[in-house]
């Protein structure tokens, strides 16, 4: 079975899977959030520690495009607002966005539906409606060019760019070859190779802002880190085999297999263009995820040499184990193990088999996160808060 | 048979081992017998697939990674003892 199914949303986009998401504007009514996910269990809550206390144009910018692209992703079918009042990305503020988002969005503000606890029943009642309307809802086929997958990489080790990250980057190649959209980040893992993802831009104007990109994450994480700056390429990293920060960064970089790549988009920023796309976004994952799924990400693959269950509460995450070892050790929290390219397994076998879990994925099984409930959702900021 | 190193691209002139390997074990990739290492390679550390002059650039992933410092023989282990990085020596 090679079909493909989805559910249309009015804007046009194709969701893998049909949540009802309970969004807050606002860390300050983050209990509401969950008193209504707990009454409604089908329904996916979701708290943050943002809305408030940041000034700044990049960080107010992110801030609104993150939770227009939470509520725009197409694996949600419908969302409950929750907000406060007085935060900066209050209800007012975001309603432009809001009514863009292409399904319905039921809004509550704390301060003007009676505090806390009425707020939660008015939710709790719309969270309710829309399970059973979107209950009835069925899937339809859908093709691979409506497909935007996010590829990640966390808890790496020395075999994740070697065995996880070439296998993702043969999958990714799959897909761009059917006409998918495909993206990653992490600039700071991309340090020491900018010549090569430039070399592999689509034009010019890409390649400069590959360069940029790259450029600015070397110099942050010097202004960060000082002389720890040498550290991103660390002890460890060398023990592994690893004799060069480009040799480092390579195998983060392959996994997002060998075509050309098509655009750079900011952090959370829908791509306008089909095929393999850079991110330019952190490289600590749960920020990075955030940011794909703000994106229009409808799935996610993950991999990992030490072990991380982290997945994202609306997208569904492809665990993918560099090694054996942690794959057995984490087997409640992997899908896939790469390590078997150690053992015997052709990269084409294995690379099939991650094909196969997708389709099956995308028709509605669950990765293991979603099956644990192990989605976190987070997002950069730059400055810090007030 | 089986394989006990990878190459990554076949753009490669290093392979990388996939579990600790031993002085005088036979390399074997896609199932096919190469030739025997000269010293033992620790595991996902990277072998020679054929000799490499000094200042021959290494590739891995089929992009460079390094520049080679002095001839590397074929089944040597290359790493930061006969490799350096391009990157600080502009």
């Amino acid at each position: 079975m090679r079909e493909i199914s989805g559910y249309k949303r009015r804007d046009g986009g194709v969701g893998i899977r049909n949540h009802v998401l309970i969004l807050p504007t606002v860390s300050c009514v983050n209990g509401v959030v969950s008193r209504i996910g707990k009454a409604v269990p089908d329904a996916v809550a979701v708290t943050h520690g943002h809305g408030c206390g940041r000034g700044g144009p990049r960080d107010i910018e992110i801030l609104f495009r993150v939770l227009t692209g939470m509520m725009k992703n197409p694996n949600v079918g419908a969302v409950v607002l929750v907000g406060l009042g007085c935060e900066v990305s209050n209800v007012k503020n975001l309603m432009p966005m809001i009514e863009n988002v292409g399904k319905p969005v039921s809004i509550f503000n704390v301060q003007d539906d009676g505090g806390s606890l009425k707020t939660a029943e008015k939710g709790i009642d719309a969270a309710r409606r829309y399970i059973e309307e979107l209950a009835v809802r069925e899937r339809e086929p859908i093709s691979w060019d409506q497909l935007l997958v996010a590829i990640e990489c966390g808890g790496s080790d020395a075999m994740s760019g070697v065995t996880a990250n070439v296998a993702m980057g043969a999958v990714s190649d799959w897909l761009v070859a059917r006409g998918a959209t495909v993206m990653f980040g992490e600039n700071t893992e991309m340090i020491g190779t900018a010549h090569v993802l430039s070399r592999r831009a689509k034009d010019s104007q890409t390649a400069e802002k590959i360069e940029e990109m790259v450029d600015r994450a070397e110099t942050l994480t010097h202004d960060i880190m000082g002389e720890l700056a040498g550290l991103v390429i660390s002890p460890g990293n060398m023990d592994g085999g690893m004799s060069t920060i480009a040799e480092k960064s390579m195998g983060c970089i392959v996994k997002g297999g060998t075509t050309s790549i098509n655009e750079v988009v900011d952090y959370g920023v829908a791509p306008t263009v089909k095929g393999l796309v850079l991110q330019d976004g952190p490289g600590y994952d749960a920020d990075s995820m955030g940011g794909f799924a703000a994106s229009g990400a409808q799935l996610m693959f993950f991999s990992t040499g030490r072990g991380t269950p982290a997945g994202f509460p609306t997208v569904p995450v492809i665990k993918v184990a560099s090694n054996s070892r942690v794959y057995r050790a984490m087997e409640d929290d992997i899908d896939v193990n790469a390590g078997i390219l150690v053992e015997g397994v052709s990269l084409e076998a294995l690379r099939n088999e991650m094909i196969d879990l997708m389709i099956r994925v995308i028709n509605g099984e669950q990765t293991k996160p979603e099956a644990n409930d192990m989605g976190v959702f987070t997002f950069m900021t730059v400055h810090p808060p007030f | 048979m089986k394989n006990n190193a990878l190459i990554v691209n076949k753009r490669d002139n290093v392979a990388v081992a996939l579990r600790d390997l031993k002085a005088g074990e036979i390399v074997i990739i896609h199932g096919e017998e190469l030739f025997a290492l000269v010293e033992d390679i620790p595991a996902s550390h990277k072998l020679a697939l054929r000799e490499i002059e000094a200042e021959e650039e290494i590739v891995k992933y089929g992009e460079v990674v390094g520049v080679s410092v002095k001839k590397i023989v074929r089944g040597a282990w290359v790493h930061t003892h006969n490799l350096e990085s391009r990157r600080w020596k502009k």
